[in-house]
């Protein structure tokens, strides 16, 4: 493109996408499907993706949501690594072709569409909330928890995962072993457990150290290397296996979960707390 | 929990090998250095010696540990390759099933001969 052409449209290249196409309705197997598609400066894989469904093929099928690395739908296996579509910039990606094809180690619902099911029931299976011994606490809270910031960081990293899948993808292991837990609902499973504030490790441990729980993780550290949050399962993983090492010689420290806050009495707040700006929307009474 | 005990004595049971396998390094590659400092084991591959070492104690009950650790070790890695293959369930039960069965006799098997080189009679060259 010639320079002024680009300042008057504000594409800078043309790039060569690539994309699985796959209609269960109508084919017996995947094919690929090239596009060329005008990039234009801090374009995403998304954007490029919504440009040949807008101008050449509507029927093309992805999942996408809030477009900014949040809510973990676009994860995609772009030019062989999986990553989130709308985290990544084309030209970012430095080359001339763009291919996509739907999540690894997933079963493909339509085009780039994975079927995330076995992942969510795995997640559900790992109790991913707080539990507390006294069940009514547990379903009415009387206040909240009492949590210093060292237990918070203890565990606030495994806190941002956004259950985009890409670690499952990544996962040598779960290429080959459709049993094993997976390093998404493992690493969610420790991040509970090693909450100060939960009482459910007990319940946990089934899921954790079963036969095909931590003790099946190669430790490729390939979760870790995808994930577009920074959380690390492969660390979680590892940090399980200690504690299990540990507690069989009866060496993990008894933790105490953390006590409920007694209700703040009106008047008896912190001083150091500033005060809630006024709301700006009329509130109805 | 049961694979927490096994993943476990995995561990451990690398750990005994590499101790193991340090002394029999040792033995094998660095008799001279050990001569010097006063361990004399002989000849590293000479039947005569082999057999010498193994009638004492000592010998007799490393090699039955290193076995013992040895298989543990590389059968449990061996079950969980199996296992990584997505087999059924029943499956599942009977590779492990086999493994340890091979894992007992071979250990049976090879205590067994350390016990009866142990008991034998001088060996001339």
């Amino acid at each position: 493109l010639s320079e002024a052409k680009a300042k008057e449209t504000g594409v800078v290249t043309t790039v060569a996408f690539e994309v699985l196409r796959y209609d269960p309705a109508k084919d017996r197997a995947t094919r690929m499907e090239e596009y060329s598609v005008p990039v234009t400066k801090a374009m995403t894989v998304l954007d490029g993706l919504v440009w040949i469904k807008e101008h050449r093929d509507p029927a093309l099928s992805w999942r996408s949501s809030c477009r900014m690395g949040i809510c973990g739908s676009c994860g995609m296996f772009i030019n062989g690594l999986p990553r989130l579509a709308c985290n990544n910039q084309i030209v970012h990606l430095h080359s001339k072709r763009v291919t996509i094809k739907p999540l690894p180690n997933f079963d493909i619902i339509r085009d780039l569409v994975p079927d995330l099911e076995r992942m969510f029931g795995l997640h559900r299976a790992v109790k991913p909330y707080l539990i507390r011994k006294d069940r009514t606490e547990q379903n009415r809270p009387a206040g909240e928890y009492f949590q210093s910031q060292q237990e918070l960081a203890d565990y606030i990293q495994f806190a941002h995962c956004i259950k985009c899948g890409l670690c499952l993808s990544a996962c040598p292991t779960v290429a080959t072993s459709k049993s094993f837990t997976g390093p998404q609902s493992l690493a969610q499973a420790w991040r509970y457990t090693l909450d100060s504030r939960d009482e459910g490790a007990a319940e946990r441990e089934g899921e954790i150290f079963s036969d095909h729980g931590v003790y099946r993780c190669h430790f490729a550290g390939a979760c870790s290397h995808v994930c577009p949050k920074g959380v690390d399962p492969a660390l979680a993983i590892q940090l399980a296996k200690k504690d299990a090492f540990f507690r069989s010689f009866g060496l993990r420290k008894k933790r105490q979960a953390s006590s409920v806050a007694p209700p703040v009495q009106p008047g008896g707040e912190s001083k150091d707390i500033p005060k809630a700006p006024e709301p700006t929307v009329r509130q109805d009474s | 929990m049961r694979e927490s005990r096994l993943w476990l004595w995995h561990i451990l049971s690398a750990i005994v090998i590499l101790v193991f396998l340090g002394i029999h390094m040792g033995i094998m590659h660095m008799d001279a250095i050990l001569g010097a400092l006063g361990a004399e084991y002989g000849d590293p591959v000479r039947a005569a010696d082999v057999f010498r070492r193994s009638r004492q104690l000592l010998f007799m009950i490393s090699y039955i540990v290193l076995l013992g650790s040895a298989l543990f070790h590389g059968l449990y890695g061996l079950r969980s390759m199996l296992w990584e293959l997505s087999l059924s369930k029943a499956l599942e039960k009977a590779a492990g099933r086999l493994c340890a069965i091979a894992g007992f006799a071979l250990f049976i098997y090879g205590s067994y001969v350390a016990v009866a080189v142990f008991r034998m009679g001088e060996v001339r060259p």
